[in-house]
Formats: C-alpha cells, sequence, structure tokens
C-alpha cells in the first residue's frame, strides 16, 4: 500500500501555512497527525500533490486555561492531552475521551485538531467539541474566524471550514458538575458503535444545565438540544432521562455497517446515553 | 519526485537517507538503513508491528512519512540491547514465554519499553491497555503481560528478581 | 535415595529432555529484531513484483492495456496469462486436485483476482503502474449463496471445466459442484433415526475467517541463468511440497531448485498452499534474470489468499429417552471459492470432517460433504487445526447442545453419559476412524470439579432468576467443550499430498566432540522447533539440548518431509526424531561394547551412557562414543555418527481436551465479557510444558476471535467487507483474557514417545466452548441455537428476537 507523489512542505508559521495553502490550492492536503490522512492516503482514495505539515508550527502546540476558558492548539496530540494535569482539572471529560481514541501509538500523533477537523463521523472529538460548546479558530486568506462546534459539521467529511482554511485552536468553557464519555465498540483501535458525550450541573437535585452530543450515529456528530434541554427542564428521574432519550434518539440516523444494523446501533446509543447520563450525574 | 536527503538519529547513530517525501519511514529503516527489526504487519495503523519510538513517542512507523522524522530521534529494537547485555524486556520475554514467531515482537518489546519508561509501575490493566496497539496472533498476550510486569518488577527491585 | 540415583537425576536434568521447560533458543535472535523473514531478504539488483487485482467478484476480462503501465521509468515488465501461456504457467494445480488461474485467463472469478503482474524496480513504481494497467471488465452475475450454485439461474463460473461430469472426487451433478463425498452407512443411519425416542436437529454454520498470521505471505525468486539454479526463499508450511510443484510446474529439474523457508512469521494453515504471487515471482526471475521478491498487503492476504471453514452443516443426532446416543446424520455444504485448493490429504476432500462423532460413542453414523464454487477467493486451509477438524468438533459439540436442550438433560451429564470409555481404546468409529488412546471421563471430571461445575449453574439459575425480576440485564453462559482431535497426517497407505506419502523425516549427525545437529523435513513458524525437538533428541541419544542444533526449511539440506500444519510435527517429524535417535543410540552401543570390550548385550542404556550390567563404575559416555565413532576404527562398523529415520506414522494421534468458559452477556448492548476460562488438554506426552501452555493461550485466543467477531464477509456482489483489520477482528491484550491451564497425560500407544501434538487442541475446543457459553446464556429464554460470529449486534439480534428486549 503506496501513496501516491506528493511535494512536502513543512511551515513555520501560522501565516506562512496559510499563504502555502493559498497558493497551492485544491492539490494541496494539510497534514497534522496523519493517522487518518496517510491511510487514506494508501488506499489512494487521496491523491494530493502537496502535503503541508504543520509540525513545525509551534504556535499551534499549546494548552492553556484561563479566566474560565480553556484553549487547545490544533497540533496537540491525544496524548498530550492525556498528559495534561492542568486540563484534566480543567475539562476531565477530554481526558476521558481521549483514552477511547484508537490506541497508545496513534494516540502519540493524532492531533485534536486533525480529529475535529476532518469530519469522520467516527471520530470521537467532534462530538466531545459539541458538547463542551467549543468554538473552532479558522485561519484562512481572509483573516481568521471563529465557528462554533454545533455549527461545524455538514455532512460527512464536509465542514464550515473553507479549503484554503487552516483549523488552529480550539477555545471552550472549563466544566464543572459531572462528566461522561461512553463508547461501546468493538475493539481497542475500532470508531465507536455508538457513543455519548455528557456534561451536568447540579444544583441540589435539580439539573441546572445539559449538554449531549453523540458520535458516529449519523454523518455527522449530533448536538441534542432539546434533550439537554429536557433535562434541565424535568430533571434526572427516570421519566425525564428516558424522554431526553428518546428525543435524543430521534435525531440520530446511523446505517448499517459492520458493526451491525442501524436497529441495533439505535437501541445501542440509547442505552450508553443512558449509562453516560447517569454517570454523569453521580459525577456532578 | 525528486528524493530529499533525511537526517536522523537512529539507535545513537547520526545517519542520512534519501527518499522521495512519499516513502514510509518503515521502509526507509528497513530497506535504506537496514534495520529489519520492526515488521510490516497491516499497513493500516492497526497491527503495531512497525512501532518504533521518535522523540519519546511510540509510534507505528508505516503511518509516518520518513520526511516527517527529519531531525528526529529514533529508537528500534536494535537500540534496546546487544548481544553482550539484553535490555531486561529481551531477558524477560525469553524468560516467560513472551513471544513464538517473534514477528510483533520487535515492536511489542519497543512499545513496552516507552510503557515502562512513562509508567514504571503498571498494574497489569495497565500493561494491557498499554500495549493494546500492538497486535499478536500467537501467544494470546498472557505470557507478553507477564514478561512485561516482570521487567517492570525487576527494574523496580533489581535485587529481588531472580 | 542413594548417590547414584541422584546423579542419575542431576544427569537427566542436565539433558533439559522430554518434560523440561526448557527455554526458548529461538528467543535470542527474536528479541532483539534480528528474525530473518522474508521480506527482509535483500539480493543484489533485486525487483518488486505487485499485482494487478479484479475489483469485481465475477466479470469477463475483455482486455488489459499494459502500455501506460510499461512507460513509467523503473517498470521492467507487466506479465498477463497471455505472457504465463506459452510457458503453460497460467493455470496451476492446487493441492486438492483442481486447478486455479494464476492469472486471469478470460475472466475473473472473486474480487482480489490477480489479473497482471508488474514488475518494477522498487515497491513503490510497482504501486504506480498497477494504477497505469487499464483492465476492461464485462460484468456476469454473481454467485455468493452456495445454496443458489445450482438453481437454473446460477451463473455458471467454472466454464473452463463446466461440461465436465468427472472431477478429482467423483462425479459432479451440476457445473458449480465440485464434488459429494460421502462416509458412514447411510441407510443405517437414517433407520435410526426413524426409529429413535428422540431426534435433534440444526444447521449448523462455521462461517468463513482467515489465519491472518502477522506476517503476510511473500516469496523472492532468484534464478541463475549462469548454473541453472532457482533459489526461491518463502512463506512455506511445506518447503519441499513447494520444491516439487515448483520444478512439476516451471520444467526446471528438481535438483536446481532450492526452496528455503525463513523465519516465519506465524502460519496459521496460511501458507500451506501455493499462490499466484509465488509462481509470478519465479517467471518474473526467469523474465528478467535479476531476484524478484514479491510480498502482499493484508487486504491481499485478506481477500485472496486462503480463507479457512464456511461450512454449513445440517445436523441430526438421535437419541434414546434417556440420552443415550444412538446416531448421528450429517450434510455438509461446504463454500469452496472460485477454485477448490483445499489443503487436504487428496483422499480426504472434506479433510478429517468425518471425526465429527467427537468424543462420544455413536454407534451408527453418516457424512456428506458437497463441495461448491462460488464467486469468493479460493483456500479452504486448516487454520490452526487438522483438516476440517474444527468444523468436525464444532458440529458435534453444537449438536451435543441441542440434543441436551431437547432432551432437557444437563449437557455435561449428556456428555458423560456417552463418551467413549477409557477401556474401548483403542475405538473404531462408526465414520472409520481408530481412535488410539483416550481417558474422557477422567478429564471431564477433573474440569468439572476444576471450575466448581455444579455452584456455576446454581449461579446461573439465580442470574436468571434476577433477569426476570429486572434486576439484572446480564445473563451468564457455560461453555462446555470436550473435544477429540485427530491429527499427525499421516499413514502413507491413506495420506498424501500431490501423490507425496505424508510421512516426515530426521537426519542426525553427531559431531566427534559429542554435540549434534539434527535437520527435519518440518519447518517451525514460531512452536519452537528448535527448542522442542533437541529436547526429543536430547532423552533419546543423551547429548544435552543445548548442544543439539535444530534446523529446518532449506530443501538442499533438510531430508524431504511434508511440511508443518495439522498439529503434524510432532506426532510424525518428532517420531522420525525419536527413530533417528535410536538408531544413533543402536549404533552407539556397538561402539560401546567395542570399547568396555563386552558384548553388545552385556551393557544398557542409563540416561547419556551405556553401562555394563551389573558394573555401573563401567561406562561409556555418548560424548566418549561420539569422539571414538570417528576416531577409532572398529571392526564391522563404519566410521561416523549419523542417523536417518523417514517416520510413515501407523496411525492418526487424537489429543483431547476438556474446556469449560463462563461468559456475561449483556442482552441491551450485545457486549460478552469472558470471565474464567478453564482448559485441560491431553496431548498425550508432554515434550515442553512451558511451550505448550503458550500454544494453548494462542491458540484459545484466535478461538475467542474467530466465535467473537472474526469473518470474511461478502455482500450480495462479491465486494469482501472486511478486508482491513479495522473490520477483520483480531483481539487486542485489552479484549483478551486470562486463561487457566491444566492437563491430564494419556500418551499414544504408537508414537515412539507418546506425544499427540497440541498446538491447534486449543482452537478446535476454543470455538465450542466460547459459542456455547454464549448459546447457553439464551437457554432458558428458548434459544437452541444460533450462528456465529457472536459479536455484538448479532447477541443484540438473539436476544431481541426472544423478546428480551420488550420493557427496555
Amino acid at each position: 500500500m503506496i501513496t501516491g507523489n506528493f511535494e512536502y512542505h513543512q511551515p513555520g508559521s501560522i501565516p506562512e501555512a496559510v499563504a502555502l495553502l493559498s497558493k497551492l490550492g485544491d492539490d494541496a492536503r494539510v497534514i497534522a497527525g496523519g493517522h487518518s490522512l496517510i491511510p487514506t492516503m494508501k488506499l489512494r482514495l487521496a491523491m494530493p500533490e502537496h502535503l503541508i505539515d504543520l509540525q513545525a508550527v509551534k504556535e499551534l502546540k499549546k494548552i492553556s486555561v484561563s479566566g474560565g476558558e480553556i484553549c487547545i492548539g490544533a497540533m496537540t496530540t491525544q496524548a498530550e492531552l492525556i498528559a495534561s494535569d492542568e486540563l484534566h482539572k480543567a475539562a476531565p471529560i477530554v481526558r476521558e475521551t481521549s483514552l477511547q481514541i484508537a490506541d497508545p501509538q496513534v494516540r502519540y500523533m493524532g492531533t485534536i485538531g486533525g480529529n475535529v477537523a476532518n469530519g469522520d463521523p467516527g471520530n470521537d472529538m467532534p462530538a466531545l467539541m459539541q458538547c463542551l460548546n467549543a468554538n473552532f479558530t479558522l485561519s484562512g486568506p481572509d483573516g481568521e474566524r471563529t465557528v462554533n462546534a454545533r455549527e461545524f459539521y455538514e455532512a460527512a467529511y464536509f465542514t464550515a471550514r473553507d479549503d484554503l482554511e487552516i483549523l488552529t485552536e480550539i477555545r471552550f468553557p472549563t466544566c464543572t458538575g459531572g462528566y461522561a464519555y461512553e463508547k461501546q465498540k468493538r475493539k481497542i483501535g475500532d470508531y465507536a458503535t455508538a457513543a455519548a458525550a455528557v456534561l451536568l450541573t447540579k444544583s441540589g437535585d435539580s439539573c441546572e444545565s445539559a449538554s449531549i452530543a453523540l458520535t458516529n450515529l449519523a454523518d455527522t456528530p449530533v448536538y441534542c438540544e432539546e434533550a439537554s434541554q429536557q433535562l434541565v427542564s424535568n430533571g434526572l428521574g427516570d421519566d425525564s432521562v428516558k424522554s431526553a432519550v428518546a428525543s435524543a434518539m430521534g435525531q440520530i440516523d446511523p446505517v448499517d455497517d459492520n458493526r451491525g444494523p442501524a436497529e441495533f446501533k439505535r437501541h445501542a446509543a440509547a442505552i450508553i446515553l443512558r449509562k453516560a447520563i447517569q454517570q454523569a450525574w453521580a459525577r456532578a | 519526485m525528486s528524493k530529499q536527503k533525511i537526517n536522523l538519529n537512529v539507535n545513537g547513530q547520526s545517519v542520512t537517507a534519501e527518499a522521495e517525501p512519499r516513502e514510509l519511514l518503515i521502509h526507509v529503516l528497513r530497506e535504506q538503513l537496514e534495520i529489519t527489526g520492526p515488521h510490516i504487519g497491516c499497513e493500516t495503523t492497526h497491527c503495531g508491528a512497525c512501532t518504533v519510538e521518535m522523540d519519546g513517542m511510540s509510534v507505528k512507523s508505516c503511518t509516518i512519512f520518513a520526511v516527517q522524522a527529519q531531525g528526529k530521534e529514533i529508537t528500534t529494537i536494535e537500540g534496546l540491547g546487544d548481544p553482550d547485555k539484553l535490555h531486561v524486556l529481551q531477558e524477560k520475554f525469553k524468560e516467560h514465554h513472551g513471544l513464538q514467531c517473534g514477528f510483533c515482537t520487535p515492536g511489542m518489546i519497543t512499545r513496552a519499553h516507552r510503557l515502562l519508561e512513562e509508567n514504571p509501575n503498571p498494574t497489569e490493566e495497565d500493561v494491557r491497555f498499554g500495549i493494546a496497539g500492538n497486535l499478536c496472533r500467537c501467544t494470546g498476550y498472557q505470557n507478553i503481560v507477564k514478561s512485561v510486569m516482570a521487567a517492570a518488577e525487576e527494574i523496580n527491585n533489581p535485587e529481588s528478581a531472580t | 535415595m542413594s548417590a547414584t540415583a541422584e546423579s542419575v537425576q542431576e544427569r537427566r536434568a542436565a539433558l533439559k529432555g522430554l518434560g523440561t521447560s526448557r527455554k526458548r533458543v529461538e528467543d535470542a535472535r527474536f528479541t532483539q529484531g534480528k528474525g530473518n523473514y522474508v521480506d527482509d531478504i535483500k539480493l543484489p539488483d533485486m525487483l518488486f513484483g505487485d499485482f494487478v487485482r479484479s475489483q469485481h467478484a465475477h466479470a469477463r476480462v475483455k482486455s488489459i492495456d499494459t502500455s501506460a503501465a510499461m512507460e513509467l521509468p523503473g517498470v521492467i515488465a507487466v506479465l498477463t496469462a497471455k505472457d504465463l501461456e506459452p510457458l503453460n504457467l497460467h493455470w496451476m494445480p492446487t493441492l486438492a486436485g483442481d486447478k486455479q488461474m494464476v492469472l486471469a485467463d478470460g475472466k475473473v472469478l472473486f474480487q482480489g483476482q490477480e489479473i497482471a503482474f508488474v514488475i518494477a524496480e522498487d515497491r513503490y513504481i510497482a504501486a504506480d503502474a498497477v494504477d497505469l494497467v487499464k483492465v476492461e471488465f464485462e460484468e456476469l452475475p454473481v454467485l455468493v449463496d452456495p445454496f443458489k450454485a445450482e438453481l437454473p439461474d446460477a451463473p455458471i463460473l467454472r466454464e473452463d471445466i463446466a461440461d465436465e461430469k468427472e472431477g478429482a472426487h467423483g462425479a459432479r451433478r451440476h457445473p458449480n459442484h465440485i464434488f459429494t463425498w460421502e462416509q458412514g452407512d447411510k441407510a443405517a443411519t437414517e433407520s435410526v433415526l426413524s426409529e429413535a425416542d428422540v431426534v435433534a436437529e440444526e444447521m449448523v454454520y462455521y462461517h468463513r475467517t482467515h489465519p491472518c498470521p502477522m506476517e503476510t505471505c511473500g516469496s523472492v525468486a532468484s534464478m541463475d541463468k549462469v548454473n541453472g539454479k532457482l533459489t526461491l526463499w518463502g512463506t512455506f508450511q511445506a518447503p519441499h511440497v513447494v520444491r516439487t510443484v515448483a520444478s512439476l510446474l516451471s520444467g526446471i529439474a528438481e535438483h536446481n531448485i532450492r526452496v528455503v523457508s525463513p523465519d516465519i512469521g506465524g502460519g496459521f494453515g496460511n501458507k500451506v498452499g501455493v499462490y499466484p504471487g509465488y509462481v509470478c515471482s519465479i517467471v518474473a526471475s526467469i523474465v528478467t534474470g535479476k531476484p524478484v521478491k514479491w510480498v502482499e498487503d493484508r487486504m491481499e492476504n485478506l481477500s485472496a489468499t486462503a480463507f479457512a471453514r464456511d461450512y454449513w452443516m445440517q445436523g441430526k443426532i438421535a437419541a434414546t429417552k434417556d440420552g443415550k446416543i444412538t446416531g448421528l446424520w450429517c450434510h455438509t455444504t461446504a463454500d469452496h471459492g472460485a477454485f477448490d485448493a483445499c489443503a487436504d490429504p487428496t483422499k480426504y476432500p472434506a479433510g478429517f470432517m468425518s471425526i465429527c462423532t467427537g468424543s462420544y460413542d455413536i454407534p451408527t453414523a453418516y457424512l456428506a460433504v458437497d463441495g461448491i464454487y462460488t464467486n469468493k477467493a479460493p483456500g479452504g486451509v486448516a487454520y490452526r487445526c487438522s483438516f476440517r477438524v474444527t468444523e468436525a468438533a464444532y458440529f458435534i459439540e453444537r449438536m451435543i447442545e441441542v440434543l441436551a436442550i431437547k432432551l432437557n438433560m444437563d449437557a455435561a451429564e449428556l456428555r458423560a453419559k456417552n463418551f467413549i470409555r477409557k477401556d474401548q481404546f483403542p475405538y473404531q468409529s462408526a465414520l472409520g476412524w481408530e481412535y488410539d488412546s483416550g481417558d474422557y471421563h477422567t478429564a471431564w471430571e477433573k474440569a468439572l470439579e476444576s471450575v466448581g461445575y455444579s455452584k456455576l449453574r446454581e449461579e446461573q439459575a439465580q442470574r436468571v432468576e434476577d433477569f426476570k425480576a429486572g434486576k439484572t440485564r446480564k445473563l451468564m453462559g457455560i461453555g462446555l467443550c470436550h473435544f477429540t482431535e485427530i491429527v499427525g497426517a499421516g499413514p502413507v497407505k491413506n495420506c498424501d499430498i500431490l501423490g507425496m506419502g505424508m510421512f516426515d523425516s530426521c537426519e542426525i549427525r553427531i559431531h566427534p566432540t559429542g554435540s549434534a545437529l539434527a535437520r527435519l523435513g518440518t519447518i517451525s513458524q514460531g512452536q519452537g522447533h528448535a527448542t522442542t525437538f533437541a529436547q526429543i533428541l536430547a532423552t533419546e541419544i543423551g547429548i544435552s539440548a543445548d548442544d543439539i542444533t535444530i534446523e529446518e526449511g532449506d530443501t538442499d539440506t533438510a531430508p524431504y518431509g511434508l511440511g508443518t500444519y495439522g498439529s503434524r510435527s510432532t506426532p510424525v517429524a518428532g517420531a522420525a526424531t525419536a527413530m533417528a535417535g535410536r538408531k544413533i543410540r543402536a549404533k552407539a552401543q556397538m561402539i560401546a561394547a567395542y570399547l568396555l570390550e563386552v558384548h553388545d548385550n552385556d551393557i544398557e542404556w542409563e540416561v547419556d551412557r551405556f553401562v555394563v550390567k551389573g558394573a555401573p563404575e563401567k561406562f561409556k559416555t555418548m560424548k566418549e562414543i561420539a569422539y571414538a565413532s570417528y576416531n577409532q576404527a572398529i571392526p564391522g562398523v563404519e566410521p561416523g555418527l549419523e542417523a536417518v529415520s523417514y517416520y510413515d506414522p501407523p496411525n492418526m494421534t487424537y489429543p483431547f481436551g476438556a474446556y469449560v468458559c463462563v461468559m456475561d452477556v449483556d442482552v441491551d448492548t450485545g457486549v460478552s465479557d469472558i470471565r474464567q476460562f478453564y482448559a485441560l488438554d491431553d496431548c498425550g506426552t508432554r515434550i515442553n510444558p512451558m511451550i505448550i501452555e503458550g500454544q494453548v493461550h494462542g491458540g484459545l485466543t484466535e478461538a475467542l476471535a474467530i466465535a467473537l467477531g472474526q469473518e470474511i464477509a461478502y455482500d450480495e456482489l462479491g465486494n469482501i467487507k472486511t478486508g482491513t483489520l479495522m473490520d477483520f477482528f483480531i483481539p487486542t491484550s485489552w479484549e483478551t483474557p486470562n486463561y487457566e491451564t491444566d492437563f491430564t497425560e494419556t500418551p499414544s500407544p504408537h508414537h515412539p514417545i507418546g506425544a499427540k501434538g497440541v498446538g491447534e487442541s486449543p482452537n478446535v475446543g476454543g470455538v465450542p466452548a466460547f459459542s456455547n457459553a454464549i448459546n447457553d446464556a439464551f437457554r432458558a429464554f428458548g434459544l437452541t441455537h444460533t450462528h456465529m460470529p457472536h459479536d455484538h449486534w448479532r447477541i443484540w439480534k438473539t436476544a431481541n428476537e426472544l423478546g428480551l428486549h420488550a420493557d427496555s
């Protein structure tokens, strides 16, 4: 399995990378960790003529927490996300999710930017980012703009990112309360059969805020606004959780694949989501 | 496509290879540098037979272009011990029958090496989770896990170990 | 204990012979990355070959345009069937008496089939050139369901033999039909079934899967045109057979061909067959005059070389009301893919499927197997089992469970009631085998006691109550299995491959200083032959295993052998090793007697020496004898100390085992969790307990994979759906449990050292144990049988169909 030929570029800064991408246009692809892109290139499903490697762009590798906001550079790897105690204190759901991505070697190379930007519905980070209400910073020839994760995903591999833009950083508020990322998969290294990200805050016995998003159950991640709202309005009683789960299930559109038929995925997704809600509530 | 010079530090030695940008690190290691310990088992980043260490990370060298490794430090199984003084992991894999056909072994030991660098006191669960990016078809992993645990034990308590 | 006795023990221990958990001599190189596998071979001016493959499962090849590929700098040649035809190499014989296209000859019959072979300066250029070869197809209707193969509208796949009414295994009733193979007494069995108190029926499907060793298949061919010698390195489980086939195909005299199996990164049956890649690398080297390497990638491996299983086994089992089995009937529809390339002994087109009466004393039985062509890859290899034995074991161990349900009996009790008793061995089975030895009741009782069987059943019953009361969503399954294998093929009178009798061989040279070299016709793929064969020999000839080098895999030096698969190395080559050792000892006895100046009969063997009877202080060690054999003129005795043995086994060996698997099964997510796995193996005499245990761990893990998710699946157009390790399930360390191993030891009466072989037992017995656990979890809710693989969604589907999701 051999990729096509390409020319390799290694810009040292964001402006340099953006300029290169503008110049090379459709013939170029940006490579972050490469662990989705390189296998695709080996299958010759992608044959870019230019690869723009972001590894030398130092400002893309960072984790900072300040003023209630977390900012993560796009080239930060999953291993770095897992290792950061500061991040773990501020948003423990990130480590929980990252540990469920692929395997150790892939996590050393795989980046948060690559995971959220390529639009693969199997990736875990996009739903997490929707759950966290994250904003993505995109840099392009016309400067910087911000797109919220909940508006970013259009279809499988189609996102709000313009071809000439690079996703440079991710910002989201620090988390309080309970959290859970529950994922059913066939084995380590597999994409989710169904996965759910849940954040909940508690005030006394009532639910103050809730945020739910789902992975690999449609051609985009699924942010479940109505289900989240229902938990806030009706609390975490059995009936309320049941109806929130039912609402979320109304939004998904899984497809048949080797993980099973859509009917099974719907069932498993409901179970996984209920588990995630219960776990998050127990931790709230 | 023209070839580029790639400078690497492999197992403590500075080396230079020439490769097209699309040449994978595993191919440059195996075919140009004749470091044939790391193997190719799947080519889709699942099996881990090609695992090497790159700047302190365990990586699958079938999913990295050699040009991306420019200037980096690479350690392969060949860099872990030598015939006169095997690495403790190599010793323990022999002692506890942690290998059979040997094809996954270089990647497995290289991965276990990094795992123990980062977590010198792993539980069995830590080891099983930590080597889950390396497939083995022969051993059922039980003796691999035993070997890694025994190596950790010896590293931590060199005197008490047999 | 006397001082002498102690010293005998010490000397015995120093040999590191039979029964010792000797550390492996192979490991030094493997742990240091110094193994030498096929892709590690690098020769001057070596070229690289790569295949253009079919994306269609069934199509006519209208044209192949290689011109653009040929224009690419670095491309040396592109071979198609047209180029091979003048050499008569566009087709090749299969091990099953059929023939197979080396390169597509007018049509393609499965997705991934080889169409053209590109030869280029390196693998990068070859890959680019593959993309530049333009193939024009005309798609044909696709046949993927073997049960539709003989319908009036079925497409005819093998037009080359469409009119042939006779195949290698008798009459063919349809162009898509390969053979019907029958064993046992049909009329008697049908009569037993019609008169029985109880008959249980089930269709048991053992799905298509693949051995998928970590190393894929590959070869390097180097034709030395000056000396007329061809050297072929490759992933060959049977290097001598490859040499013979290569000679017959190429016309190169066999003495001018050297076949070498270097280190092999796992085989599991995948590397028994002869593949188009091997043939093309040879032709390419002959054409170019340069060495040519071919190594398949993982997708090619999964889609083109050697699937396993794909047996639809319709069963009927008859019994009395109180559970004594009276008859067994089985009809198997065997999906062989596009060419019959099964690696079975010639006379056994369904391998040893007729071991399907298992561990039970079943007086009457009948088996029929129909082989069918479909638009799938060829193969049908014995994936970590003797030929079709895992299919047979799975069939009978499922049928026993199905019968237990019908009788409303405990499945452990039903087994014990029907086991062949110890005093019945050697036992003649209804389907024609003579089981050599066994003690099934002892093994079974030990297994049940070790796991606390009755307590487990109590816990399971409580779990069912809790589930019904809404307290849990997890059921508990207890998977039982008592298997009997048939390995060590086999007696030359009825076992051959391409006409070569399935003997095996060992040649020993004792060096003057008392160390030794032994060469065998087998080849290790991880089993540790260099370690264990030296142990067999150490015990036989009294030289420490550490002083014995074992060599295999080079046909220029090793004696002819049939190779390593079907757990045959220990039963056949292990026996040859012991027998050759005994020849050494016999000669050594003459030398020792001469040196001790006594009659041959006045000395006796003791661990590592010959001792004068009644005078223990007078002796000659093997080391002394070895030296003498080279430096003394002994009347009537040739100098030197060498021996060779070609061993034709009088019978197969019949390892057996008792396995218990305990699982929790989540009815909502379909996730199963292995709580406990107990494996008792009886492989006869135990050569190296450490290696046996390692083999059991590995075989069980392969069984786990097969039972719980691993499959080669096709869609209705014949597209392979599980072509990468994302979808082809190989469990990681995380999904794999720890296993408990145990043993009993019932030696084979006909094997020189009583050993039976073990490498494949855990796969043969493991698959039914895992599958029975899943099935058993649902028994209380009315399930009789559900097909493998038991992955999450299929378990969920079973629960769903049983109505277990009604209120969730």
